[in-house]
């Protein structure tokens, strides 16, 4: 029975079967190691601190205590996590936001227009893409603290506005989806550059504009070594490095541990950011196919 | 989870980078007003600055704080102690030290462990607390706690807690597998064989290689591996004590009588929750930890003196510190004030106590409330007789490096790879030594020279 089947199939369907198993196993590979660690967090969060030690890790232990634990990260130490947590918003929300702002507007403005300097301009903006940010954190941690910012939320948020990489993904994507003949037709039109940004080409550079926010968003969030360095009040903490200072609590002298709040605190970092890529991915796929059809 | 992991990597040595920075600037700061440290304080100013009052920041991550500092305020309304959690022990030393270095930003009063006090000594950040008076609280405190805070007729801090090492050892598997409590290291490592023979999931104790242990076991096994005199450093990893703790510690290692489960990790308090972990050597403050952090084990626990080499009693200091003055700061007699009372008025030790602290000072040690308690969780042992015995057999003369917080954070990558690959434990410290060395003398020390 199945030979027919088999050789009525072959001609359209087996090149393309026979690549797809690889692939789907791969794929499920892939899948069971981006969700083990997943599902490992929210059954974990589920469980008292005694019963972490005493079950298996990879399913559910016999009370349900997730509430109960979300009730005590949130209150824990004064509701410290809470602050923490409003923290990070204020730098994602100004950090990412004006880092999103500033890459769109000197990449278009990189990519349109013609000056001198350009060439220069763009061989800094290359350049400061190749270093990375932790080569930076120590002499830009001297200089604040020259400055008097750190240990305020500016030592994370000015830092944070700068994204080299953001600016040349706007910049390479502008030339591309930008026609310059549409400008052209815009300015013979009597336009002003502005309106002509804010009317026509912001909305061409949506997908663009959301790809970097997404990136920038993504990379605020998750901010670690900068906050580390920058800052020693924990009122002014983000959440991964307050989350990591709770795990530190469980070693030494007067050791503390609250791996249960640790685990919980980090469902609830993560949800946000779980959140924000499942609502921009689906502007950015609508925007990926809309500069197609040309 | 893998961004966790790389970014603690990171971390560690971009860590490793800022206190490079900020030991060799301050070494030359050292050699340039050398002599001027005196200060030009004295006791009565302490009274004063508590009468006029102010604001001070202060810098720790012990549980007993807030309430020691609420306490304070109660006490003397004027001052206003601005409380601050800046990290548990490393994460805290990387911002002082940075903050030092950049000259702004440091608390007036910081926690600091006794291992990484000569550190900021010898940089000098801290105040001389000796202008105060401070030297003639010499007898309020155990001598090896003093010991690691002074420098000379220098005070550069109080001691807050000791660790006096004992060891805690569960008693519901001794029992079960008919194991006798050793006295001496002979008898640990035939308890441990009889332990892992009788079920190999179980162990002796855990140990992958943790710097502040193998110190205090060699500090123990009678070695003095560091000695520095100002800019002046000697490192002996092969001295007779150091070869001593190698050479016995070699045959837990050579016959996998270790456990590898990493200390202070979630696995490990299940270990020493379920009787994995059998033993522990460790310092007089663990049973705060396991009362609080293992309940399921009550009544599984005991203490009795850590084993020795020949019978002789002998212990050493493990882990523990004190608080000291920073030289940033802008009212070093209130700051100065504070600490005082912070770890020497009955007041402040007995939150400290409440706490589950242990205590450093003399009269806490030998008060007969503390020796008579009998904690449940220990099956009703007078633990603390144990405990403060083994703070009366700790031997002098011990150092830190003036760079123990570098060192202790290449402990892993040189001696702990002898755990990994069941090596012998005296190449792992040569290892160590030598890139101590190296280290040390890059840094403007004079290191073996």
């Amino acid at each position: 029975m199945s030979a027919p089947a088999y050789v009525r199939s072959r001609d359209n369907s087996r090149p393309r079967s026979r690549k797809s198993i690889a692939l789907t196993l791969l794929m499920l590979l892939f899948v069971v190691y981006t969700l083990v660690p997943l599902l490992w967090l929210v059954i974990n969060a589920t469980k008292t601190q005694p019963e972490l030690f005493s079950s298996f890790g990879l399913w559910f232990g016999s009370d349900f205590a997730l509430f109960d634990n979300i009730a005590q990260t949130l209150t824990y130490n004064n509701g410290i996590f809470v602050r923490w947590f409003g923290n990070t918003l204020l730098y994602v929300v100004v950090g990412a936001g004006g880092a999103t702002l500033l890459a769109t507007v000197a990449g278009y403005g990189l990519a349109k227009f013609r000056f001198p300097g350009r060439r220069a301009v763009f061989a800094v903006v290359l350049g400061a893409i190749a270093i990375p940010g932790t080569a930076l954190a120590v002499p830009t941690f001297l200089m604040f603290s020259q400055l008097g910012l750190t240990n305020t939320p500016w030592a994370i948020i000015i830092p944070s506005l700068i994204s080299p990489f953001g600016l040349y993904l706007i910049w390479v994507y502008a030339a591309e989806s930008i026609p310059t003949e549409l400008l052209e037709a815009a300015r013979i039109d009597g336009a002003g550059e502005f309106r002509t940004f804010f009317t026509i080409s912001i909305r061409l550079l949506a997908p663009g504009i959301v790809t970097v926010l997404l990136f920038a968003v993504v990379a605020t969030w998750n901010n670690y070594f900068l906050p580390l360095i920058m800052l020693s009040d924990p009122a002014w903490f983000p959440l991964t490095v307050g989350l990591n200072q709770w795990n530190a609590q469980a070693t030494g002298v007067a050791a503390q541990p609250i791996y249960n709040l640790v685990i919980t605190g980090s469902l609830l970092t993560i949800l946000p950011i779980v959140a924000a890529f499942l609502v921009l991915q689906r502007f950015w796929q609508s925007g990926l196919s809309a500069g197609s059809v040309k | 989870m893998t961004i966790k992991r790389s970014s603690s990597g990171i971390r560690r040595s971009a860590a490793a980078i800022v206190a490079v920075a900020a030991i060799s600037a301050a070494l030359v700061g050292c050699s340039a007003d050398a002599g001027s440290s005196g200060g030009s304080g004295s006791a009565s100013d302490l009274d004063a600055a508590l009468e006029k009052g102010g604001t001070i920041t202060y810098w720790s991550w012990t549980p007993s704080a807030e309430a020691q500092v609420a306490a304070f305020e109660k006490a003397y309304p004027k001052v206003d102690v601005k409380l601050v959690n800046a990290g548990t022990n490393t994460d805290e030393y990387t911002k002082l030290q940075n903050a030092i270095k950049a000259g702004s930003g440091a608390p007036d009063v910081a926690q600091i462990e006794y291992y990484a006090i000569p550190q900021f000594s010898l940089s000098e950040s801290l105040v001389d607390l000796s202008q105060y008076g401070f030297g003639d609280l010499k007898d309020d405190y155990s001598a090896s706690t003093w010991g690691s805070v002074t420098s000379g007729d220098k005070v550069f801090g109080l001691p807050q807690d000791s660790g006096p090492m004992s060891m805690f050892y569960n008693k519901t598997v001794f029992d079960q597998y008919g194991i006798e409590v050793p006295t001496t290291w002979d008898e640990y490592v035939a308890a441990a064989e009889k332990l892992h023979a009788a079920d190999p999931t179980k162990y002796i104790t855990s140990d992958t290689g943790d710097s502040g242990f193998a110190t205090s076991m060699i500090w123990q096994a009678g070695g003095q591996p560091f000695q520095a005199d100002g800019t002046n450093v000697t490192i002996d990893l092969a001295d007779a004590g150091s070869k001593k703790w190698a050479d016995n510690w070699n045959r837990l290692i050579d016959g996998g009588l270790l456990s590898d489960i990493p200390g202070w990790s979630d696995e490990w308090y299940k270990g020493l929750g379920d009787g994995t972990i059998a033993t522990l050597i460790t310092g007089a403050w663990m049973p705060g930890v396991l009362e609080g952090s293992v309940p399921d084990a009550s009544g599984d626990w005991r203490v009795a003196p850590i084993p020795t080499y020949d019978g002789t009693p002998v212990s050493a200091e493990n882990g523990g510190g004190g608080q000291a003055v920073i030289k940033q700061s802008k009212n070093p007699a209130l700051a100065a004030a504070f600490l005082k009372w912070l770890n020497n008025d009955p007041e402040s030790i007995k939150v400290f106590l409440e706490k589950g602290g242990f205590p450093a000072t003399t009269a806490d040690l030998e008060s007969d409330e503390f020796l008579a308690q009998a904690p449940e969780y220990f099956g009703g042992q007078k633990i603390n007789e144990v405990l403060t015995a083994a703070a009366k057999d700790v031997p002098s003369g011990w150092q830190y490096l003036p760079f123990q917080v570098y060192a202790n954070s290449i402990f892993g990558d040189t001696v702990g790879q002898s755990y990994a690959n069941k090596g012998n434990l005296n190449d792992g410290l040569a290892e160590w030594q030598k890139q101590l060395v190296d280290y040390g003398n890059g840094q403007g020390f004079t290191v073996n020279k």
